[in-house]
């Protein structure tokens, strides 16, 4: 039997705020254990939650960026369970009425985009951590964490292979960071996912019973955990089994999914509105205002990019990956109009790949978008070579200065004088009878060998069109 | 001096007859000395009080005092108070010293009063006899063999025997004016939201408020100006501008309309007590009150619904004593699941458990819808019926409880029969609309009785200016418990 695999998934972004969701503390990551937990993530008796106005317009910004209906009224529900890290006894979160309800994400998959529908987002508060080691025979609690204001985003059960539920957490990583809501950083659990995943023979329309596996903090393992799932539930239903409904966690060490709890496990978290938290009442006008404060969109730019740029969807798509990668790309066109694909090129290709060697962000190039676009102005207008400029960008690289300057003081300006280049192809005429011989009897390859030649005495600045014209001119002669 | 209003105390102190220090000295004498009689008190602390009474004395002699600098007040035990023990009459609390100040504290000490001490009361403000405390029940001044009311009965006993000359307390279905009308003193339970619980311990978030309780409405009105405003730690907290709730004091009530609900009149009324509460409304009929009737249908829904809402919200507010942070741990436990068990096992009272069993079970999957919303359509319908009630008067006048003070244990046994005693009480705080309780004479054996006066949102100013002209002309509240004067 053939299987369809189907996969939604959960996202918990942490908002990039100063405070914590409902108290003064800060958010900062890395602090002394319980240095950050004021006595409101204490749970202290008698403190009480104030909603922090930032973390509701991030996820307003949200809501906007995709698409999605921002309720003008949600309401925080508490959500009970007993745990040491959980100071209060419950989790501060949103159930019945979510701020944000429905809007989509568009997903790149290779040549072709695909839709991911949104359920909804959001507002909640992070709990803190539990420290099981060194504390011999106890455990320690950090509450630093506790508090943190999340934005949990919730898709529809639309993506069908754990390459296409990649594909949809990486746009979504890139689209909270673009939108400055989330600072993305998944080592620091900054963005993370649980994913659900069932399978169901091709063509039937019924969900199969699904498998959530907890807490994903990066995207290899997402891919991993939900291949290995996907094999795991194929094997029990291709043996005549039935998949329980369970909750998973992937080991990554040993490369597999193992159950954390089943079904009936399942605690009753007995959610009611929290009394403490009037309903979160969101204005027309405060929606406007977040919307005004908007930068380009992701897709938006892509489509632009494709349209006034004339650049290719997977050109447009690398461009717009990011935000930071994005403004390198308009900086240099901007600075170098009319050469869209020759910028394009250079920021995908040569910075790109330097950049990836020294493991650097785009943010942190130390060629700034103004540098290469002054290098490439020389290239294009044929002062310099594809080749000497890519020495040039190897020095402003290493040490900046301005472009004009080091070609001139390198001399590394391209020969276009006819007089000097006939020159050279006679003198590398003369030197090697052999080849020119070779040529006139109809070998192409001697001819190759006699640009290399010139190109060579001419330490590589000849015009390569007006060499390659000359030198075929005089040996046709 | 024991008898005397804040109004006479601030004067005194303003004119130097008496230090700040002196006055605090004196009721803390009367405390020591009667405490173990009444065990109105949890906690005292004579050189944390006199240390904040002498700051009172100089910010006195540098001509900077306000309304209450200088003038002791006792706390109910449910209020944070930096560097005081705050039990909240539970043994799961019996080893917190609080690390902050509640907002109603901060504004008490802003204004220059000092805290003479904290209260007793019922276990987490959960009882209407303040016999739950873990610290031991509180004896009622005027029959020492009667409950004071609950669940401020510490409170209420410390202005009644007159060991302190006003207290906080807090209101959750009756809290403070019942004990206050048990104790025939006066007490008032603002709307909710104008005073900010931020530092109160939660019972029911959604109905717990902070109020004054002290021996006159004139008094009543200094306290609740002093502590009252808008703080922005409390969500629920209004902004509104600040209030002088005493101005309107003086003001003649002639053609005020109350409003009197069969409701509350019928059933279940005691007889001494409806003929005090009568006389009371005939005494305003002679200041030129009009009297109409007014129907409140739906209050009588009032007990279930609060019994539903109440432990729904409590079971979750309570949620973090367990033992890990703060407070009581048990000695001995295998695990953590042992340790949650032990802990609230041996923290907790019984009517705190109770109430956490019913309000798990009401939130529960399966129960919710038929308990827990079911509660909250009730709750808007009650509200509905005070809109509609005072479209036709300014006030509504009633008993503030069914009965004067019953026996220390004869309610214990039986839950149903104690809620009972908040009956009149619970419709209040369910609409969140204020209510007051003033004394309006005595029953059987000589036990004080209550009139309970309420009105719309923010009409607090009104109230007490119709409970103070009721006061010009009786001197029920003047009435000192025997041998305590």
């Amino acid at each position: 039997m053939r299987w369809e695999v189907v996969i939604g998934l959960e996202t918990h972004a942490q908002l990039s705020t100063a405070a914590k969701m409902f108290s003064g503390a800060s958010t900062a990551f890395g602090a002394a254990p319980n240095t950050q937990a004021c006595a409101v993530d204490l749970a202290l008796p008698g403190v009480l939650p104030a909603a922090n106005r930032g973390a509701v317009e991030r996820a307003i910004r949200f809501g906007l960026a995709v698409g999605g209906t921002i309720n003008g009224r949600s309401v925080f529900a508490r959500k009970n369970y007993f745990y040491p890290d959980l100071p209060k006894g419950y989790q501060i979160s949103q159930y019945e009425l979510p701020i944000v309800r429905g809007g989509s994400i568009s997903v790149r998959l290779g040549a072709t985009q695909k839709s991911v529908r949104l359920t909804r987002a959001h507002l909640e508060e992070d709990a803190g951590k539990s420290l099981h080691e060194d504390f011999r025979g106890m455990s320690g609690i950090d509450l630093n964490r506790a508090g943190t204001p999340l934005l949990e985003i919730v898709s529809e059960p639309d993506m069908r292979s754990a390459e296409e539920a990649v594909a949809y957490a990486k746009t979504l990583h890139a689209l909270v960071r673009w939108i400055g809501i989330c600072d993305g950083n998944m080592q620091e659990g900054s963005f993370r996912c649980d994913a659900n995943v069932s399978i169901r023979p091709e063509g039937s329309e019924q969900l199969g019973t699904r498998c959530e596996i907890k807490n994903l903090n990066s995207f290899r393992f997402l891919e991993r955990a939900v291949e290995y799932e996907v094999q795991r539930q194929i094997e029990i239903l291709s043996a005549g089994g039935t998949v329980v409904q369970q909750t998973r966690l992937y080991d990554p060490d040993r490369d597999e999914t193992r159950s954390l709890r089943s079904k009936e496990d399942a605690q009753d978290y007995r959610y009611f509105p929290d009394p403490d938290l009037p309903p979160l009442e969101v204005t027309q006008a405060w929606v406007e205002q977040v919307r005004k404060g908007l930068p380009e969109l992701p897709e938006a730019k892509r489509e632009r990019f494709q349209r006034e740029l004339g650049l290719s969807l997977y050109d447009a798509s690398v461009l717009t990956a990011s935000r930071e990668m994005a403004t390198y790309f308009e900086d240099t066109v901007c600075a170098l109009p009319g050469q869209a694909k020759l910028c394009a090129n250079w920021v995908m290709g040569e910075l790109s790949g330097r950049l990836n060697k020294e493991g650097l962000d785009i943010a942190q190039s130390p060629l700034p978008a103004s540098a290469l676009a002054a290098l490439l102005r020389r290239f294009a207008d044929g002062t310099i070579s594809g080749k000497v400029a890519k020495d040039v960008f190897e020095v402003l690289w290493k040490g900046g200065g301005d472009v004009d300057q080091i070609i001139e003081a390198r001399g590394l300006k391209q020969i276009s004088d006819v007089d000097q280049i006939e020159k050279i192809v006679e003198a590398i005429i003369s030197a090697n009878p052999a080849q020119v011989a070779e040529f006139r009897a109809g070998k192409q390859k001697a001819f190759n060998f006699l640009v290399g030649q010139a190109m060579k005495a001419s330490r590589g600045k000849a015009n390569p069109e007006q060499l390659n014209e000359i030198l075929r001119r005089r040996l046709s002669g | 001096m024991i008898n005397s209003s804040l109004t006479e105390l601030s004067s005194a102190l303003a004119r130097k007859e008496i230090s700040s220090a002196e006055l605090t000295q004196l009721f803390l004498d009367r405390a020591r000395r009667l405490n173990p009689a009444f065990n109105a008190f949890i906690t005292l602390d004579p050189q944390a009080s006199l240390a904040q009474a002498r700051a009172a004395d100089q910010r006195i002699a540098q001509g900077k005092a306000q309304p209450l600098t200088g003038i002791p007040v006792a706390l109910k035990d449910i209020l944070c108070t930096k560097g005081w023990l705050t039990t909240c009459g539970s043994r799961i609390l019996s080893n917190f010293v609080a690390p902050y100040d509640a907002h109603v504290v901060e504004k008490l000490e802003g204004a220059g009063a000092v805290n003479l001490g904290k209260t007793n009361m019922d276990e987490f403000a959960m009882g209407s006899s303040s016999e739950t405390s873990h610290y031991g029940p509180v004896a009622n001044p005027w029959d020492r063999g009667a409950v004071p009311g609950g669940s401020s009965g510490g409170s209420a006993v410390a202005v009644a025997a007159r060991l302190a000359p006003a207290a906080l307390g807090t209101d959750t279905g009756g809290s403070i004016r019942q004990p206050a009308a048990m104790c025939g003193i006066s007490g008032l339970k603002p709307t909710y939201g104008v005073v900010s619980r931020y530092g109160l311990i939660a019972f029911a978030s959604s109905l717990d408020q902070c109020g004054p309780m002290a021996k006159s409405a004139a008094d009543l009105a200094l306290l609740l100006s002093t502590v009252a405003g808008f703080d922005p730690r409390d969500s629920t907290s209004l902004e509104r501008p600040a209030e002088d709730y005493s101005h309107a004091l003086a003001e003649p009530i002639a053609g005020l309309r109350i409003g009197l609900p069969k409701e509350f009149f019928g059933e279940g009324l005691s007889a001494d007590v409806g003929v005090a509460v009568q006389a009371a409304i005939t005494e305003y009929q002679r200041l030129g009150c009009r009297v109409v009737d007014v129907d409140l249908p739906r209050t009588r829904f009032s007990v279930p619904a609060y019994y539903v809402l109440a432990p729904a919200e409590a079971s979750s507010n309570l949620a973090r004593f367990d033992g890990v942070r703060y407070g009581y741990r048990a000695p001995q436990y295998a695990d953590l699941r042992d340790m949650y068990m032990k802990t609230r096992a041996q923290g907790f009272g019984a009517e705190v458990k109770r109430r956490i069993l019913v309000g798990t079970y009401v939130l529960s999957h399966g129960y919710y819808e038929a308990y827990y919303l079911q509660a909250q359509k009730i709750r808007r319908l009650i509200a509905q019926d005070f809109a509609e009630a005072f479209q036709r008067c300014d006030v509504i006048m009633g008993p503030t409880s069914p009965t004067t003070a019953f026996k220390l244990g004869t309610r214990t046994a039986d839950p149903v029969q104690m809620y009972l005693s908040d009956i009149y009480t619970i419709p209040a705080p369910l609409a969140g609309i204020p209510g007051l309780s003033i004394p309006c004479g005595f029953g059987d054996g000589k036990r004080p009785v209550g009139l309970q006066i309420m009105g719309n949102y923010f009409q607090e100013a009104r109230m007490l200016n119709a409970a103070h002209q009721y006061q010009r002309v009786t001197d029920w509240h003047l009435r000192i418990p025997p041998g305590l004067d």
